[in-house]
């Protein structure tokens, strides 16, 4: 079965707003009847047809589910590369802004202080949830997607902080 | 007649009886295997009325071995010949395997996996769980009365895909059906959820006698979610008697031990930590073959001192779990704690001061695992009508990855994602006229690819010569059900395709996998070629069942001729089911197999129309 995009295998619109309970309901659902414990008593050709169609299910839940991956998605299917690997240019704010985000991180670290990063990540889930107001709005009121790249570029890079966040506490730890 | 049958719309398939399935927990300390009867979990006893099966197997002169509780009466008199905690040895290399040196075994280095010599020859790990397994598939096909139709056999969620493999590789050679591996604390929390009606978030803190796991998951009706998990499979309760065992030789300044008295020591420390469990004090005394004597008391401050690192080394883990998940120990409603080790007080009191509540200690930690599998290996069996079952969402617990330029790891499925699932990458050769591109698959979190597990080394040759960077090899990971990893590599830039696909074997080849279930049956006396049938007609009866019951529900997918070419299929296997020649019922099954394939695949499609249909209408 031909699916042009993961909005319609869930049978949601084409928008970076995404309603997280129909999107969760949807997934359920679909996993319910493809999922390969519905189909360990069966034969081959069913289990290999299950096993195919639940991955797929659950990498398009997953690209869904995340705004920057939802974000790139969605811009594919205007026509437009988000081009994470090869457009790094960053608006010079934005990047000091990151710098100092990074120095602080390194000075927790360093003064084993996981307060700070409690504060840090708060601080960074609340730069997030703003740049996903934005995107949502260029995307889906402006339809400005080369812009709305930009902004994913941002989130990305964020993200990649978060993740940085993580191993912080493991080193403290 | 029954094809005539089916051809009527709204009629039902033709009843079955239920499948015979069962849940194994294939433990490090102690094994066990439950089914579900009249709807109830129940944990299947031996002749003697123990539903526990120590894990543990003795190996005699000739070839023999003894499983279980007889093997465990003389572990010190024979240590080197007699395998405990076999678990922490599947799928790991000699210089994995913790405490080695403290082992009384004689290890022989092999390929991915090491391997024991004893009296009855070089034993693989895989070899010694098959053995485990064997006596609790005869304890249950006597209990049951019946060839089982299959097996879901449990794991350790943070068990790497190596570990994953030998416990399957070990199902198969003790002649089980594998449904499916399940995580162990999933099975838990199956258990849990369903019997206490459970809804919202719970981690399940899984701590047995070699491994440690913590999943994080969120339930709510019909539904099992593992948010993320975490662990150590070289952790759990084996530790503790160690480090009771070292504080021994040190207090009691003993000279270095023989096999025996090193084994007879470890017991003696087992029951001093078990004892502690309910008392202040516990004495330690022993009688060693050197004429020394123990004679010491531990006390509860003591013991908790000694084991504080391995108390403190579990609660990483879960607040790495935590943190995978997103979330704080105030969004749990509750801990299940889970394996014989979590009934030590310092573990209790250490989980519920980080959760910052109670821990939830009302299901019995040996049982539950193995009952929470059998209730899934009887949802697997199809024993249950749609709307009774459950869906069960679990994820991987470690990265999977390839090895890039400069020995880094290059992550292309992260952990905890859920499973089944699949991506691939490409990657680019980087000289010119390459025709040959070697892959490395690893698994871990670490940057490093010598800090992380190899898993398989393959080569994709037949690249067409072309300029460096202009070839286009796309790598595609595929992780199962089981959470078993496939991996592939295709150059198609050219149009001449190379393409190859691995398993990673971990030194068990298929042909191995039949040498030895073929040696099992000589020794077993068991009648392989009747084994062979039973099992035949068992997965030709279930495809009948399946295609029937498919067909009642979605025989509008066919037209007549396809609906003819199934139903002539079907017809043969039928014919050729009481016969006795194995092999060409599984030609006909394959057949069937072959036959059903595009109705399968329409199927699919349907059942996600149906989703879809259905959401639109409940959301109106």
């Amino acid at each position: 079965m031909q699916m042009k995009s993961h909005f319609e295998l869930f049978g949601l619109p084409r928008a970076f707003a995404v309603e997280a309970d129909a999107l969760e309901r949807s997934y359920r659902e679909i996993q319910s009847r493809v999922h390969p414990d519905r189909f360990a008593h069966a034969g081959d050709a069913e289990r290999r047809a299950s096993l195919q169609w639940t991955t797929r299910v659950n990498e398009a839940y997953r690209i869904l589910k995340d705004p920057v991956q939802r974000a790139r998605h969605l811009l594919e299917l205007h026509g437009v590369d988000v081009a994470f690997e090869t457009n790094t240019a960053m608006p010079a704010e934005f990047l000091t802004q990151q710098m100092e985000l990074r120095e602080s991180l390194e000075e927790a670290v360093e003064a084993r202080n996981s307060g700070n990063l409690d504060t840090l990540r708060k601080d960074l889930g609340k730069a997030r949830e703003a740049l996903e107001r934005q995107i949502g709005h260029a995307i889906d009121t402006k339809k400005d997607y080369a812009g709305a790249a930009g902004l994913v570029r941002k989130l990305q890079f964020l993200d990649k902080l978060d993740t940085e966040i993580d191993a912080a506490y493991e080193t403290i730890e | 007649m029954a094809l005539l049958q089916i051809s009527e719309p709204g009629m039902s398939p033709p009843l079955h009886q239920a499948r015979l399935a069962v849940g194994i927990d294939l433990g490090t300390t102690n094994s066990l295997v439950a089914t579900v009867r009249s709807g109830v979990p129940v944990a299947l006893p031996d002749a003697h009325g123990r539903p526990l099966l120590p894990s543990i197997v003795r190996y005699l002169p000739g070839g023999r071995a003894e499983v279980g509780y007889a093997a465990q009466a003389r572990q010190a008199e024979d240590p080197k010949n007699t395998i405990v905690s076999v678990k922490r040895f599947m799928g790991r290399g000699v210089k994995d395997a913790a405490h080695a040196e403290n082992s009384p075994y004689d290890f022989v280095d092999a390929p991915g996996m090491l391997q024991i010599r004893t009296v009855a020859g070089v034993k693989s790990p895989v070899e010694v769980s098959a053995d485990i397994l064997r006596v609790l598939r005869e304890r249950a096909e006597l209990s049951l009365q019946g060839t089982l139709a299959g097996a879901v056999i449990t794991v350790p969620a943070y068990f790497d895909d190596a570990q994953r493999q030998a416990t399957k590789d070990a199902g198969r050679l003790a002649g089980l059906n594998v449904l499916r591996l399940l995580n162990e604390p999933t099975a838990a929390a199956i258990a849990y959820g369903l019997e206490n009606a459970a809804e919202g978030i719970y981690a399940v803190y899984d701590l047995g006698g070699g491994t440690f796991d913590i999943s994080i998951l969120k339930l709510s009706k019909g539904v099992f979610e593992v948010v993320a998990t975490s662990g150590d499979s070289m952790l759990g309760g084996d530790d503790f008697d160690q480090r009771v065992f070292c504080w021994a030789v040190e207090q009691a300044k003993l000279p270095p031990l023989s096999a025996r008295d090193m084994r007879r020591l470890l017991v003696k420390a087992r029951e001093a930590k078990e004892h502690l469990t309910l008392h202040g004090e516990a004495p330690l005394t022993a009688k060693l073959s050197t004429g020394d004597v123990v004679d010491l008391a531990l006390d509860t401050e003591t013991f908790c001192s000694i084991t504080q690192t391995l108390v403190q080394k579990t609660l990483g883990p879960v607040r790495k779990a935590l943190r995978d998940a997103g979330l704080g120990v105030e969004d749990i409603k509750g801990v299940v704690m889970v394996g014989g080790a979590t009934r030590m007080p310092q573990i209790q009191r250490a989980v519920g001061e980080l959760f910052r509540r109670d821990p939830l200690n009302n299901l019995d930690p040996d049982k539950v695992v193995a009952l929470g599998a059998a209730m899934q290996a009887n949802v697997l069996a199809g024993n249950k009508p749609q709307g009774e079952d459950w869906l069960l969402l679990d994820v991987i617990p470690l990265s999977l990855g390839i090895e890039t330029m400069g020995g880094l790891t290059e992550k292309i499925i992260p952990r905890n994602t859920t499973i089944p699932a699949g991506r691939a990458q490409e990657f680019t050769t980087f000289k010119d006229g390459q025709t040959g591109m070697g892959i490395h698959v690893v698994q871990g979190e670490r940057e490093l690819v010598s800090d992380c597990r190899s898993l398989a080394r393959f080569e994709l040759k037949g690249i067409p010569p072309m300029a460096a960077g202009a070839a286009r090899v796309r790598v595609s990971f595929q992780v199962d059900a089981d959470g078993l990893l496939s991996v592939s590599a295709k150059e198609s830039t050219s149009g001449a395709e190379a393409s190859v696909t691995v398993k990673p074997s971990y030194g068990l080849a298929d042909a191995d996998v039949e040498r030895m279930l073929r040696d099992s049956f000589e020794h077993a006396r068991d009648d392989m070629h009747a084994r062979a049938l039973a099992e035949q007609r068992v997965d030709g009866q279930r495809l009948i069942e399946a295609t029937w019951s498919a067909l009642a529900v979605d025989e509008k997918l066919l037209s007549a001729d396809e609906r003819a070419v199934i139903a002539k299929a079907v017809a043969s296997l039928e014919k050729l089911l009481p016969g006795t020649d194995h092999r060409a019922i599984k030609q006909a099954v394959e057949a069937l197999n072959r036959a059903t394939e595009d109705f399968a695949a329409r199927r699919m499609d349907e059942g996600i129309k149906r989703a879809l249909a259905g959401r639109k209408i409940g959301s109106l």
